[in-house]
């Protein structure tokens, strides 16, 4: 029995020492936070064009009723990654037939307008958040970040950040071939 | 050339560490003097070439070498000459060299000064204390070479991280460091014991000195930390149970349940398995806190460029030294002899309940800093545990423990007196009651929990105070007698007076800033007017300052009471463009009532900043400064505690040992 007590230390010691080998798991980012919006409905808001722009404003009707999922992107003028990630977007819409739809936001309109006229535009439609307020009911940390809403309104998956790099081109395929939001054959 | 004799000095050092790990032990099991006594020689030069190597890094720093990476990533030649200084230890790298060379500098205190040690224990000792350094140099020179070159070097740095650009932060790492590490000793001389199956007063006594040294400087470097995160960081508030504070705060809570045991063992002889387990999981605890920080296990504000490598290397060394320990412990502890018996109600009954509390209070901090890793493993969720759980589980067992800590100093050993105690008590308790009463009804608010505590803090104050004048027979004598009964008190007596009379200040502090801070958060536009604790203070406007790496907005706020001008203040947002980051300075008022705390935040957007309209942040703090004067009350009585004559080094042994003159057994 004693010599049992004595040994508890060390039996605790070596549980504990198998979580942090499996924490130490380099795939493993203990910072990335699962979104709360996953398989929830997505919000609801309905929004502007953007001043100046021909594209159309965008709501949450728009998201809802597609033959297959979207892509909703959250981008603004001032923000670096942005940029970067604008050539991503634009070749999945134009190579991998994806319909992507954006929210711009806190950005001021002509500046939105120079930087699509400037880069193209590949959203189909874009809401102009100005306020901040969309981006609150969608649970932003930050932008970029892209989201993949199915046809009854239901987000399926969140991408926080810039989808820029290997990794992340290829996270985001899977997400999309997974969810169907590309037609048959694309995004090979 | 400097870079290499530090790389170079830092290879001998663990060659040396390498005889050390082998040679004494060796010697002590054959009973070879020479062996032996060769571990003084080796822990001596260990800690001249680690310091070596320290000044060879410290010396590129100074000089902005920057052909050497660490100084490329960390510093930057405009930085003042105080954080150039800093940065040595501002990185992973630098503070590794930082964590071996108190390491070293323990174990060349204990060949150094401790002639009173019997050769064989003293060899084992610094045996064990080598094999952590052969394990910690190994990792450094292997995973983390401080002294490594960059061609082409660079113009200039990247500079440190301005947070870290912090008269707190230079003194905050080396003081919890000193504290953290110095466990290690007391591990060592732990496992040495349990190597040579003995455990005896004698041991305790050894073991106490490093013991309150490594508790002194971790409580005074925790509290440095604390204090920094208040005043630098503008996070307006001293604790967040953020995981990286609390690996820090784990080892204290078991390093203060340490030294209350080892007091047991080295009085009354008992308790021995138990102190030697105390002393094993406190140094565990400080290397898991070195594991944490540098291995990107948890989220946390602080830690340090993450790299797999380096995690898998350390928890290696843990697992060899942990492991090890604690498997040596099954061994050999179910061997060690119960020592003296004592009634439910004695002294060893209250340090105890004392230990118990602790060490549930220190594992329920392990559990909720590491719960989002075990519960991620374990179900893929993933949480985060933040102050509502700390808040709720750890009060009540520190209420609780407050109770014992009021009580326990009257108590005697082996058998106390009941009735006599509660004639003497019953005064205090009578008098901690009208104080929580009192402040009831001044008051009137605030969550019931804070009464509750404000009793426990009033509850410890007076009985602490009271058992003090008992021992001076306070107006039971003349004073000329009392003051003659204090100058013969053991130093001992009075830094643990002095100590638990700093935790009841601290939870003051603790209580009145928690319980009755008040908060406001303006977006306010010159002339704006805002009221918060009777203070009536009203933004000026801000404007742009040039410092001398940085560039602030300033803010101007100018603090009425009634009318009449207090004060103001000049909270600012600087701006580092090298490092490209922006820290929060605020401005505070400090008085003994209270803290009145004032930040400054960027807009939030364009349009706003346009309109001249700043997001102000205002806190009162009532009584926070109390936090910082109980921590330097601790922080004295340790040592008055360590000077005591029982303790000092070199000081003549007395003629009679504790152990034999405790009371013949019944």
């Amino acid at each position: 029995m004693k010599r049992l007590i004595a040994g508890l230390p060390f039996i605790a010691a070596v549980i504990f020492g198998g979580f942090f080998l499996w924490g130490l798991n380099p795939d493993r980012d203990p910072n990335e936070i699962p979104s709360v919006l996953i398989s929830q409905p997505a919000p609801a808001f309905d929004l502007d064009p953007v001043p100046g722009l021909e594209t159309p404003g965008l709501a949450r009707s728009d998201l809802v009723g597609n033959e297959r999922p979207v892509v909703v992107n959250v981008f603004a003028s001032w923000c670096v990654p942005c940029r970067a990630e604008h050539a991503v977007l634009t070749r999945f819409v134009e190579r991998d037939g994806m319909r992507l739809f954006g929210i711009n936001y806190k950005d001021k309109p002509e500046d939105a307008v120079k930087w699509l006229n400037d880069l193209g535009n590949p959203y189909e439609r874009i809401g102009s958040d100005l306020s901040g307020r969309t981006g609150i009911e969608w649970g932003l940390s930050g932008v970029p970040e892209t989201f993949i809403v199915d046809s009854d309104g239901t987000v399926l998956f969140r991408y926080v950040g810039p989808v820029v790099g290997p990794d992340a081109v290829e996270r985001f395929t899977q997400a999309l071939k997974q969810a169907g939001a590309l037609p048959n054959g694309a995004g090979s | 050339m400097v870079p290499e004799i530090g790389h170079f000095a830092l290879a001998l050092a663990l060659a040396l560490a390498l005889v050390q790990s082998v040679l004494p032990i060796a010697g002590a099991s054959r009973g070879n003097a020479v062996w032996m006594k060769s571990a003084q020689a080796t822990a001596i030069g260990q800690v001249l070439f680690v310091a070596i190597a320290f000044a060879a890094l410290m010396q590129a720093f100074i000089v902005s070498d920057f052909t050497v990476r660490n100084v490329v990533e960390n510093s930057h030649s405009l930085k003042p000459m105080l954080y150039k200084v800093a940065g040595t230890w501002g990185s992973h790298e630098g503070s590794l060299l930082l964590w071996i060379l108190i390491l070293a500098v323990f174990g060349a205190g204990v060949a150094w000064f401790g002639s009173n040690i019997p050769a064989e224990t003293k060899a084992r000792t610094l045996s064990v204390q080598a094999w952590i350094s052969v394990g910690f140099l190994s990792f450094l020179l292997l995973t983390s070479n401080p002294f490594e070159r960059v061609f082409p070097p660079p113009l200039d740095g990247n500079d440190l991280n301005p947070l870290l650009q912090d008269m707190g932060l230079a003194m905050h790492p080396p003081l919890l460091y000193f504290g953290y590490v110095g466990f290690s000793i007391v591990f060592s001389f732990a496992v040495a014991a349990l190597i040579e199956g003995r455990v005896d007063p004698a041991w305790a006594r050894w073991v106490r000195p490093w013991t309150l040294a490594a508790w002194i400087s971790l409580t005074a470097g925790i509290a440095l930390g604390s204090w920094w995160a208040y005043y630098e960081l503008g996070w307006g508030g001293w604790w967040f149970w953020d995981p990286v504070e609390n690996v820090s705060f784990m080892p204290w809570l078991l390093g203060t349940a340490l030294l209350h045991s080892a007091i047991v063992t080295e009085k009354r002889d008992a308790f021995k398995s138990w102190t030697i387990l105390l002393a094993i999981l406190t140094f565990s605890l400080s290397l898991l806190g070195t594991f944490i920080v540098r291995s990107g296990l948890l989220t946390s504000v602080h830690a340090f460029a993450v790299d797999p490598e380096r995690g898998v290397y350390i928890l290696g060394l843990l697992a060899v030294s942990i492991g090890g320990s604690l498997a040596l412990y099954a061994w050999r502890a179910p061997e060690m002899e119960p020592g003296g018996l004592f009634r439910p109600i004695s002294r060893e009954a209250g340090l105890l309940v004392n230990n118990l509390i602790l060490a549930a209070a220190t594992g329920t901090v392990l559990f909720g800093t590491l719960y989002p890793l075990i519960l991620e493993a374990v179900t893929g969720d993933k949480i985060s545990v933040g102050p509502p759980f700390f808040n709720a589980a750890f009060i009540p067992m520190m209420l609780a423990l407050v109770v014992f800590m009021g009580l326990g100093p009257f108590l005697s050993w082996k058998r106390a007196d009941i009735a006599g105690l509660l004639d003497r008590i019953q005064f205090v308790a009578v008098l901690a009651v009208i104080a929580a009463l009192a402040a009831w009804y001044l008051l009137n608010g605030g969550p019931i929990m804070a009464y509750l505590a404000i009793l426990g803090a009033a509850w410890l104050l007076f009985a602490t105070l009271r058992e003090w004048a008992l021992r001076i027979r306070l107006f039971e004598v003349s004073l000329a007698e009392s003051a003659r009964r204090v100058r013969n008190l053991p130093r001992a007596s009075h830094g643990m007076t002095l100590a638990h009379a700093g935790v009841a200040v601290l939870m003051m502090g603790m209580i009145g800033s928690t319980g009755w801070k008040s908060e406001e958060i303006v977006f306010a536009a010159p002339g704006t007017e805002v009221t918060i604790a009777g203070f009536d203070i009203t933004f000026e406007g801000a404007a742009k300052v040039q410092g001398p790496n940085y560039i602030a907005d300033r803010g101007t706020l100018v603090v009425r009471r009634d009318g009449e001008l207090v004060t103001t203040l000049f909270p600012e947002r600087r701006y580092y463009p090298v490092a490209e980051s922006q820290t929060t300075e605020s401005a505070i008022r400090s008085t003994l009532a209270g803290d009145l705390y004032t930040s400054i935040a960027t807009p939030a957007s364009d349009q706003v900043n346009n309109a001249g309209a700043w997001t102000l942040r205002i806190l009162y703090e009532p009584l926070v400064n109390l936090i910082w004067i109980g921590s330097i009350l601790l922080v004295i009585g340790g040592c008055l505690s360590l000077s005591d004559r029982r303790l000092r080094v070199g000081a003549p042994r007395r003629a009679k040992q504790p152990a034999t003159d405790a009371v013949p057994a019944e």
